[in-house]
């Protein structure tokens, strides 16, 4: 086991290297840098000659790209991400401010998600074709195929602006502060329930069909009828003999929502006005923020790579046939 | 005074007469938050580094400048509580307020102008470099003096000396250090009505009352909270919530606006932009084959129904351009005998045939790309209207659509585009934001928003240059004239409309419009109407 995490855990470095180069090189292929961006915010009032070659040159831009790769490589070997020269703060100031918001909507929608939905894909597989089966099957097509943005204006509309029971947006009160205590996280899951349900919608629709899927198969299986000739309760066998097997491919699945985590739902974050790394990146892309941009991706990488492991790991301790070796 | 700020002050009033005071007046009330929109978020809260106008918006409550505008355009008291502009033109002396201390302490004095100007706004602003050009010196006799002296006279400074053009740093938090990666860019200390309280990117800017301002008695709001709504349905939702009560420079689409106006609980508002008024043009690239062409030009021109454009994309926020200098820039604005171009298809087709250019099998008699400022759906909505006219006359037109910092390289840099369109600013003054777009000696590969067109003319490019140091306030007006005559005659660009912005706020606000440079107000004045 430890012999496997070490290998996997070197092989993690230049995997990350690599991605940070590809990065950077992608990003050189779009046209235009942040000098551009910030020229062009000033307006017609800009036109100063060599105010554009003045701000390449305090940004760096001026340098030979591979220079650029460089210096940005050594200094995150020295744990320094750099300077936002568009925002005037440092990149590590940026994305643990971000850091937080980002963690606690994915988080939840994480767990709402993989709840509601395989709760749901359970009660459907309990009568394949039956009322419940059809209902679920109904609502979590509605759920995969209806674009994010529009669910969450749908929301909005409804709890926000008709019945006033929920905040359209923002991730806590902020006109009237200070709020502490349990006010502030009342506020704040206030605030949550919109956008962490429609992130989750999605996934929820997924996992319904997952689970539901893998159910049936499991319980067609020969053990599940051993189970029951041993004469073990039926939700017994549902849930310790067939659930348990059925669990690996949502474990893929949420493995792969999980990567996404960091990155965020551009989508959700701009609808709701959520704080989040979504937009973040987003507006970095868009400005040419390119040591916001590259830390942001670094960062998502990392968690990549982990949750992978982890669900590699997860893997072996739901099903002992999957050796885990070096 | 000299004749010619008088001259100036004097037109400026007359164009700002009647749009202000229509607002009621109520006794001022104290106190209550006011929650507003900025979009989109500012990156940092300096326009010394830049001047894009969401940071003016939030700054300015911040930090006051030496002198400020009324309603009438006319020059009143800030920072500066008097001063002495000489006749020549070349002596402007500043008499400071006394007792004015930045918001941590510290005394405001002369030596912060002077360290603002020669450290700042010379060497990191590129709107001060532009308008300070001339300038040859910056003295302090004492501690409440603040003389500039310029090389040559340079009359577009009269209006240019607010908080957002000539914006001050506090000297003992920025000597020595990088201004341009100083922290206090992004919290900003100033002398302004409302202190910086925090920045929460991505969510709201959060100011409060500085209870020491200078001028006794005011603010009389609590609280300012900038909220950042990405969003524009998020924003409308917001407005009907209650959730924000000011947004301005069009915070929600014009549907949107149409339904809050009716709801008696908003207030849809085109004041408060006259210093800023905008214009939207199609630019047309004269390398290129088909434009170069005087009577394509015209044709485009033609082909085009402003009227109907600003009624269908723009929600009649607008009006029809008939000059290159919007008509809220008076006296600048020329109303009469220039060349004009009313919607007459006919007309265009039969321009496009005299310039040898006929329609071929196909239909179409030549094909052209258009990339609209991608500034989000109305501009895109604009594209596609151009599109319709001009395939209507027969050319073809393919929009191009990328993203913002794309656009910028594409046009700005490579020069590679047939036809742009995209707003831009005039400035309270048209050697602002006009000058850059006809001027040949302003076209600069990688620098935004200065002539692209590859169009040059001596005559223009002389009048432009006059009116740089022209003194005589007439003589001025006239060598706009000049450049507004040659463009309506050559068209270089096609001026197709002025645009109205609108702001949205709660009814039971007062004194929001009251100057005509709203973004750049202090809002010390700004109150809830007690019901």
């Amino acid at each position: 086991m430890l012999p496997y995490l070490t290998r996997r855990l070197l092989l993690a470095v230049p995997l990350i290297l690599g991605i940070i180069a590809f990065n950077f090189f992608l990003l050189q292929l779009a046209p235009g840098d942040l000098a551009d961006v910030l020229a062009s915010e000033q307006g017609g009032a800009a036109a100063d000659a060599g105010y554009v070659a003045e701000l390449r040159k305090a940004f760096g831009l001026d340098l030979p790209v591979l220079t650029q790769l460089g210096v940005y490589l050594k200094n995150v070997l020295t744990l320094d991400f750099g300077f936002s020269h568009r925002y005037g703060v440092p990149v590590a100031t940026l994305i643990t401010e971000r850091l937080g918001g980002t963690l606690l909507l994915a988080l939840t929608s994480l767990v709402l998600a993989v709840v509601i939905g395989t709760a749901l894909g359970l009660l459907a597989s309990r009568r394949p074709g039956g009322i419940v089966d059809s209902l679920v099957s109904v609502l979590s097509t509605i759920a995969y195929s209806a674009p994010l943005f529009w669910v969450g204006l749908m929301l909005v509309v409804l709890f926000g602006v008709h019945l006033q029971w929920l905040p359209t947006g923002g991730f806590q009160e902020v006109t009237q502060v200070p709020l502490r205590g349990l006010v502030l996280w009342g506020d704040r899951l206030r605030h949550l329930v919109l956008p962490a349900t429609t992130l989750a919608l999605f996934f929820v629709a997924i996992y319904a069909r997952m689970t539901r899927a893998s159910m049936i198969e499991a319980m067609s299986q020969d053990y599940i009828r051993t189970a029951r000739a041993k004469g073990l309760s039926e939700g017994r066998i549902a849930l310790r003999h067939g659930f348990r097997n059925a669990l690996l491919p949502l474990v893929t699945m949420v493995g792969l929502q999980a990567g996404s985590l960091l990155g965020g739902s551009v989508v959700v974050e701009t609808v709701f006005a959520w704080p989040g790394m979504g937009r973040l990146a987003f507006e970095a892309v868009s400005n040419r923020d390119l040591n916001l941009l590259l830390s942001i991706m670094l960062l998502s990488s990392f968690v990549v790579v982990a949750v992978n492991l982890t669900v590699d790991l997860l893997y072996a301790w739901l099903d002992p046939r999957i050796a885990v070796s070096a | 005074m000299s004749r010619l700020i008088q001259a100036l002050m004097v037109t400026a009033a007359l164009a700002m007469a009647g749009q202000a005071g229509a607002q009621q007046k109520d006794t001022p009330a104290y106190g209550g938050t006011l929650s507003a929109i900025v979009h989109p978020e500012p990156p940092i809260l300096s326009p010394l580094l830049n001047t894009a106008t969401p940071i003016v918006l939030v700054a300015t409550k911040i930090n006051d400048g030496l002198v400020d505008y009324a309603s009438d355009g006319t020059i009143v008291p800030k920072l500066a509580e008097s001063w002495d502009f000489s006749k020549d033109g070349l002596t402007l002396a500043f008499k400071l307020r006394k007792g004015v201390t930045w918001h941590d302490g510290e005394p405001f004095t002369a030596a912060d102008v002077k360290f603002s100007i020669e450290e700042g706004l010379l060497k990191y602003s590129s709107t001060g470099k532009r308008i300070f050009k001339t300038l040859a010196k910056v003295e302090t006799p004492d501690d409440y003096t603040v003389v500039l002296t310029l090389s040559q006279p340079t009359p577009v400074i009269y209006r240019n000396l607010n908080s957002q053009a000539l914006w001050l740093l506090p000297k003992h938090l920025y000597e020595g250090t990088d201004i341009r990666s100083n922290a206090w860019n992004a919290k900003p200390i100033g002398t302004g009505p409302f202190r910086f309280t925090e920045y929460v990117r991505g969510s709201h800017i959060a100011l409060d009352r500085n209870p020491n301002y200078w001028e006794a008695g005011k603010p009389y709001l609590d609280r300012i909270v900038f909220k950042v709504i990405p969003d524009a349905a998020g924003r409308a939702a917001a407005f009907e919530t209650g959730a924000v009560q000011f947004g301005q420079q069009h915070p929600i689409t014009f549907a949107d606006a149409e339904r809050l106006k009716k709801t008696g609980k908003f207030v849809v508002d085109t004041r408060g932009y006259e210093f800023s008024p905008t214009w939207f043009w199609l630019e047309p690239n004269h390398k290129n084959h088909y434009l170069q062409h005087l009577k394509v030009r015209q044709a485009i021109a033609h082909a085009i129904d402003r009227g109907l454009l600003l009624k269908t994309v723009w929600g009649g926020y607008g009006k029809p351009a008939i000059s290159p200098i919007p008509s809220a820039l008076k006296p600048f604005h020329l109303s009469e005998g220039l060349q004009q171009y009313p919607f007459d298809p006919k007309k265009a087709e039969q321009l496009l045939d005299e310039a040898g250019f006929p329609r071929k099998a196909d239909g179409f008699r030549f094909k052209l790309t258009h990339d609209f400022i991608p500034y989000g759906d109305d501009y895109r909505r604009t594209g596609e209207f151009v599109r319709q006219a001009l395939r209507r006359v027969g050319i073809d037109v393919t929009l191009g659509s990328q993203d913002l910092t794309t656009w910028l390289k594409s046009v700005f840099t490579d020069y590679n585009f047939d036809l742009i369109s995209s707003w831009g600013g005039s400035g309270a003054d048209p050697q602002m934001g006009i000058e850059t777009r006809f001027w040949s000696k302003a076209r600069q590969p990688g620098t935004a928003w200065t002539v692209v067109s590859e169009y040059k003319n001596d005559e223009l490019d002389a009048a432009l240059e006059d009116a740089q140091t022209q003194v005589d306030p007439q003589k001025r007006v006239e060598d706009y004239n000049t450049l507004q005559r040659i463009v309506q005659r050559d068209l270089p660009l096609i001026p197709l409309f002025e645009v109205d912005w609108f702001s949205v706020y709660d009814s039971r606000l007062r004194g929001l419009t009251d100057t005509p440079n709203q973004r750049a107000d202090n809002f010390a004045g700004v109150y809830f109407a007690s019901e």
